[in-house]
């Protein structure tokens, strides 16, 4: 991945301000832009291409909740930029993420980044598989936005896996999602990674863009390994810093040693890794 | 706010903790925007062994009330790989290229033995880039399972040792996890160390989250709780330890003569205010700058 691409983020966090945050399903979408009157709205220098990401932290009472935390902030792909906004896919699953769905308009949010390696387009004439499970949907929203304004020739097909109902309101995310859901409430009673092996079985000149729970990321993984598919896994690791400081955020590479999360990846390609570390995925 | 360090002139008393800052990646991230805004007067390194490491299997990372645990295995790429890759990449974001001023170089390393130590701090000794050495004096001692840095008549031997080997300033990295800190500050001092750093992380660890299973301990003991980290246990840093490394500063202070780093769980200009009034020269900043990595600047501009 070139230098261009790496040299993005301005240094040290910076000051949002939310605008909005939208339920959708089980998940919220905050919505959030640079503090009014200056970039007229547009955060400065803020272009995040599709796969990364920003560390994440309320200005007010980010510690003191439950277990007297949060304390470091949280990682999450950036799903959208719309009208100068920043969108980001929240699921309540802990004190951090709990105290970001609790924001409303005009609270401050602090946001490092854009931060780590994005998605690449796919090479000349394979179409994108854009695969996604739970609230790891968030980059493949911003990916298929990309590919339609930057890459309109390319065929984009979705396919989504959520656990019930709740959770796959979630679809609406992206345009034309196939879904899957675990109990059978919405669309294919079964496994995303079902789904995606027929896809292959019909068409296998693809590229397979994937993020989500670790078991899907491993599931796509050893299905394109299979089948001789390129696959671009965005990774989710508990991370301390998101910029490569603390070491904190690796998995293991093919073939011994580690790759950093946030440096390394999130996205990495699914070649360079032997399987996909139970601690590599985002909440499903 | 410039300060004299051992010989060193230092813009201002923030620098980094060893560890927490891997100013090449970061480099890599930011861009030239970091040279411009550096937030240490002195950048102290990662720990460097003389053998490669891979570092500890994840998970890693542990959040604590208002802290981490990081089980992070000391990984670098060993002292050859250290001189010939990282060291030049180094020397040159903190050289004082285009109009900044120099920002001097800690390497820090970390041996087993009195003899680990000698070759690292040789090999230190003939590179002009590094201007000052730290010696990571938190790995346990083979025979006795104690940190060599624990046990004063151990550490006193180790820096003997050293001090024949180089000229540049020693600065010893004082454990936490002992009986007596002040005891050990003072056998560094009197093994002629040129300034004590602390406090190291406090050892700690946390076990897996009911219902989930992760990493066993490295000691291989079974439990009906998994630890949670793959390296079983860790060390706890951020403003959960502040009250302690103050204490410890404190108490250091009143028994060595020569300078302190002072550093636990500092993130603003009124927390390293009370590391420097209880007798401190320089403050480092380590977990702080995780969640903001401009942390050290704003710190130092805080004391101006």
């Amino acid at each position: 991945v070139s230098e261009e691409h790496a040299a993005s983020a301005p240094f040290g966090r910076r000051l949002l301000t939310v605008t909005g945050i939208d339920k959708l399903g089980a998940y919220r979408v905050l919505r959030a832009c640079h503090v009014a009157g200056t970039g007229g709205g547009a955060v400065d220098g803020w272009a995040p291409r599709p796969g990364q990401f920003a560390m994440l932290a309320a200005v007010e009472r980010w510690g003191g909740g439950e277990g007297e935390r949060p304390y470091l902030p949280r990682a999450f792909s950036v799903a959208r930029l719309s009208d100068g906004e920043s969108h980001f896919l929240l699921e309540d699953v802990g004190p951090g993420t709990r105290r970001l769905c609790e924001l409303r308009a005009g609270d401050g949010l602090w946001a490092l980044g854009p931060l780590g390696h994005g998605f690449e387009p796919p090479s000349a004439g394979r179409r994108a598989l854009l695969v996604g499970g739970g609230v790891g949907i968030a980059p493949l929203a911003i990916l298929q936005d990309t590919l339609a304004s930057d890459s309109p020739t390319v065929e984009v097909s979705v396919l989504l896996g959520f656990r019930d109902r709740e959770r796959a309101a979630g679809a609406a995310l992206l345009d034309g999602a196939s879904v899957a859901t675990d109990d059978g409430s919405v669309g294919y009673h079964g496994l995303v990674t079902d789904m995606l092996a027929a896809e292959i079985e019909r068409d296998p000149h693809a590229t397979v863009y994937a993020c989500g729970p670790a078991g899907m990321l491993e599931g796509i993984r050893a299905l394109c390994a299979h089948s001789h598919i390129p696959a671009q896994l965005a990774l989710e690791a508990g991370m301390a810093c998101g910029f490569g400081a603390c070491f904190g955020c690796v998995v293991a590479r093919r073939g011994g040693g580690y790759l950093r999360v946030c440096v390394d990846g999130p996205v990495i390609d699914s070649a360079e890794l032997e399987r996909v570390d139970q601690h590599a995925g985002a909440a499903a | 706010v410039s300060v004299e360090f051992c010989g060193l002139q230092l813009a201002h008393p923030i620098i980094n903790g060893s560890g927490t800052f891997d100013a090449i990646a970061a480099r890599r991230v930011f861009g030239e925007r970091l040279l411009e805004d550096f937030p240490f007067a002195a950048y102290v390194s990662k720990t460097i062994t003389l053998e490669p490491r891979a570092g500890n299997p994840p998970p890693r990372l542990w959040e604590t009330p208002a802290g981490l645990i990081n089980s992070i295995g000391l990984p670098n790429k060993g002292l050859d790989g250290y001189m010939r890759e990282d060291l030049p990449q180094l020397a040159e974001l903190t050289s004082g290229a285009s109009g900044r001023s120099a920002i001097p170089l800690i390497t820090n390393v970390m041996g087993a033995t009195a003899e680990e130590f000698s070759r690292l701090v040789a090999a230190c000794d003939a590179r002009a880039e590094i201007a000052a050495i730290e010696l990571n004096v938190s790995c346990p001692n083979v025979k006795t399972g104690l940190d060599i840095g624990a046990d004063p008549g151990q550490l006193q031997e180790v820096l003997r040792t050293v001090r024949e080997l180089t000229g540049k300033p020693l600065i010893v990295k004082l454990t936490p996890n002992t009986a007596d800190v002040s005891a050990c500050g003072l056998a560094a001092e009197q093994g002629g160390a040129d300034a004590v750093s602390l406090i190291n992380t406090l050892r700690a660890t946390a076990l897996a989250p009911l219902g989930r299973s992760a990493g066993t301990g490295s000691d291989g003991t079974s439990t009906q709780r998994d630890r949670w980290l793959g390296g079983g246990t860790g060390g706890l840093s951020g403003p959960a330890i502040r009250a302690v490394a103050l204490a410890q500063v404190a108490a250091v202070a009143t028994r060595v003569s020569i300078p302190i780093v002072g550093m636990g769980g500092v993130q603003s200009a009124a927390h390293a205010q009370d590391l420097l009034d209880v007798g401190a020269t320089l403050v480092a900043v380590g977990t702080e700058s995780f969640r903001d990595p401009a942390a050290g600047a704003r710190i130092a501009r805080g004391l101006a």
